[in-house]
């Protein structure tokens, strides 16, 4: 097949949602009526990197970099090292517990996917694209090793350049210095930085190194234009996103809206009410709890949630129902937080561990809250990765949220959680990290 | 404190959180910029070090048992930082 030239003005289309999740028929013939064959590039090809820049898309896997600026700094790297061609890497190792979203994208449109992440090679004139996906992952990786083959099969040439790799499942096997480290021949576990991927990542190139999501968008975003993304969203945060949304809602699921949507709508889609939940989880577990009155008020945007100690993280938002104890659950992350860690830096193997038994002490009545900070403002900042970072915004936000219940607890007076454990926590496995 | 404009800079402890084996020696060579923790790790204040302090932030980068610290040279202008020849036994050391 003769390959398509690549659109870059943009194609009128209607401003309707669902976008990303508009053809999930994961099947490259229907695909391609809509999206022609990705190019194939030697050199970095700067319209596409241009377009993304002016979508002002932002990484939907937690960090919220503008991926324009992340293209530039690797295609901007291309002629500095001669013979060392840029790599883009396909990051589908979704470790949060309360996220789906880039598995259900991987599973059931892996080709809008995998379109982005070529044209994101040919953005930065990289020849090689490793798609990363978790090895317990079935579904996705069956999804995209098909399609994969499919490419090939039907004689696209840019496809060549694709591979899959099953990666550890372990959550901080997601930062990209685990994964670039792990595809580099070590453990999935996050490395010192600098020099970050875009310096020096796979086999010393290159690296780009983007979520399964902003890759998707990325696709879009060339095949429709940087104005139909904009539609959506906010002027600081242009789009859509995906969120997860779990717990007390009858549509548990992943949704497409536009960021910026006020939180309140988000969940009352799903349906749920604000007026039946103790709380709301945003960002996941690795994100930060707002009470119901906060929830009111925010928005589903960075520029709304920072202010209150959260974040749009990864999109995952999960409902607390009404009968549980959010000092329990808030106790139950931090101890699966916890047992994320790598083992690597002395803070956080002994700090997460004592963070995470001090919070269960605390539901068992111990006046502890005061330690309990200290040790936070201990923690922060203190590791190779975020996950203390992480571990210490979700205690805070616990501590202030759930305040009455934590009064409650430490004084001695029980806890008015009639429900028991409710967050599902992921088991613990002995996995290795090769 | 200011970083001071003019040739040769400031310096700044860095430390390599997975290099760190917990020993503490920093901590009692320089705790005008490292303390430790509950558990025994330094907590490393990147506040710049003024020449003053400076035979202490190396007497504290050349006792770690690791070589997990080094001190950085914020050079003028370029933001670039280097390191000294401590860092760059690090580097060897790898």
């Amino acid at each position: 097949m003769a390959a398509a030239p690549i659109l870059l003005d943009p194609v009128v289309a209607e401003a309707t949602l669902p976008r990303l999740l508009a053809d999930l028929t994961n099947d490259l013939a229907s695909h391609r009526r809509q999206y022609p064959v990705p190019p194939l590039s030697a050199r970095p090809y700067g319209d596409i990197t241009t377009a993304v820049e002016r979508s002002g898309l932002r990484g939907r896997g937690g960090a919220g970099f503008p991926t324009g600026r992340k293209l530039r700094s690797v295609a901007e790297r291309y002629p500095r090292v001669v013979g060392k061609r840029p790599v883009v890497v396909v990051n589908g190792s979704e470790g949060e517990p309360a996220s789906k979203k880039d598995m259900l994208l991987l599973s059931r449109n892996p080709h809008l996917v995998l379109d982005g992440a070529l044209l994101a090679a040919a953005a930065v004139g990289a020849g090689e694209v490793v798609v990363c996906v978790d090895r317990h992952a079935t579904a996705a990786l069956r999804a995209v090793r098909a399609a994969t083959a499919e490419r090939v099969n039907s004689g696209e040439r840019s496809a060549q350049g694709l591979r899959v790799a099953a990666i550890p499942h372990h959550y901080v096997a997601g930062e990209e210095s685990a994964l670039v480290h792990w595809l580099n021949g070590g453990e999935a576990k996050p490395t010192v930085t600098p020099p970050r991927p875009f310096e020096s990542g796979v086999g010393g190139r290159p690296t780009l190194v983007d979520n399964v999501e902003t890759l998707a968008h990325l696709a879009q975003i060339v095949r429709w234009g940087p104005d139909w993304f904009r539609e959506h969203g906010t002027d600081a945060e242009p789009g859509t996103m995906l969120v997860t949304v779990t717990g007390a809602v009858q549509k548990v699921g992943v949704h497409e809206v536009p960021v910026g949507t006020r939180l309140s709508t988000v969940i009352r889609n799903a349906g749920g009410s604000l007026s039946k939940a103790s709380a709301v989880l945003v960002g996941g577990y690795f994100g930060a709890w707002l009470s119901t009155d906060q929830a009111r008020r925010a928005r589903l945007c960075d520029e709304d949630l920072r202010p209150l100690g959260a974040g749009l993280g990864c999109g995952a938002i999960v409902v607390l129902p009404p009968g549980a104890c959010g000092l329990r659950e808030t106790a139950r992350i931090v101890g699966w937080l916890a047992g994320e860690s790598a083992g690597q830096c002395g803070s956080c193997v002994h700090g997460l561990a004592a963070l995470a038994g001090g919070t269960v002490d605390l539901f068992g009545g111990d006046d502890n809250v005061d330690r309990l900070l200290r040790w936070a403002s201990q923690v922060e900042g203190r590791g190779a990765c975020h996950l203390p970072n992480g571990a210490v915004r979700l205690l805070r936000s616990g501590l202030a949220v759930f305040a009455d219940e934590v009064d409650r607890h430490r004084t001695g007076q029980g806890c008015t959680g009639a429900d028991g454990s409710v967050l599902p926590i992921p088991d613990a496995r002995s996995e290795p990290w090769q | 404190m200011a970083v001071r404009v003019g040739r040769a800079v400031a310096h700044k402890v860095r430390l390599d959180p997975i290099a760190c084996d917990g020993h503490g020696v920093c901590a009692e060579l320089f705790p005008e910029r490292i303390s430790l923790d509950d558990w025994g790790y330094p907590i490393v204040d990147d506040t710049p070090v003024d020449d003053s302090l400076l035979p202490h932030a190396k007497r504290a980068v050349e006792a770690c048992p690791v070589i997990a610290l080094r001190l950085e040279r914020i050079m003028k202008g370029d933001g670039e930082r280097r390191t000294t020849a401590a860092g760059d036994r690090q580097a060897a050391a790898r």
